[in-house]
């Protein structure tokens, strides 16, 4: 979901958006500005991914 | 009154032309009260002449708040994008929505998302496709975005 954050600022105040774009994955990860694909995918899915034998590297937050 | 120079609507033209299915949005949006909805439909009045494969369907937001919640849609304005189901009708779900007008960059947004559900334009790789596809859990991705 795209969320154009001035028409809805308490969207941003709840999501903390200090700056764009800024991606909100299940309330529970964070990416702010813009990664390359293979980073953005580790960094936004790491969480979500069905356990496969070795560990998903884990999100910065 | 054309929001879209003529030159921007011939390269915006040429990449809709790569889709291979056809896209309905739905655009969910109320008659008082909504400045930005006013906006959101100028908006997306130019797209339907730019592609056959485009449509738009409009949604009252407070009339109907079946579909509103069928589509998980609770302000406004928001488009949901859906794509063609197995029997070729526009009703499958895409699942991407716009909250907010799409403007500036977010029209950009609009835009790849419509190629995206139309066929065309997907720029991930294969490994990362997997990656996806090994997803076990409801995710939802929100976005946030300014048109400048």
């Amino acid at each position: 979901m795209a969320v154009e954050a001035t028409e809805f600022p308490d969207l941003a105040r709840r999501y903390r958006v200090t700056g764009v774009p800024k991606t909100v994955v299940n309330d529970a990860v964070e990416i702010l500005g813009g990664l390359p694909q293979d980073d953005f995918v580790s960094q936004a899915l790491a969480q979500f991914l069905a356990a496969p034998g070795e560990p998903e590297e884990q999100p910065e937050r | 009154m054309a929001l879209l120079a003529p030159a921007d609507q011939e390269q915006l033209r040429e990449a809709f032309s790569e889709m291979t299915a056809p896209v309905r949005l739905l655009f969910f949006t109320q008659t008082i009260d909504c400045e930005p909805c006013v906006q959101t439909r100028q908006i997306l009045d130019e797209l339907p002449a730019l592609s056959d494969r485009i449509a738009i369907e409009e949604v009252n937001f407070v009339l109907d708040k079946d579909k509103a919640a069928q589509y998980a849609v609770d302000r406004v304005p928001a488009i949901a994008v859906l794509g063609q189901n197995g029997s070729g009708e526009t009703t499958e779900d895409s699942r991407i929505r716009f909250l907010g007008t799409p403007s500036g960059y977010e029209f950009i947004s609009l835009v790849q998302a419509i190629r995206l559900v139309g066929g065309a334009g997907s720029t991930l790789t294969d490994d990362n496709r997997r990656r996806i596809a090994a997803v076990d859990k409801p995710v939802t991705m929100q976005v946030f975005t300014t048109p400048t």
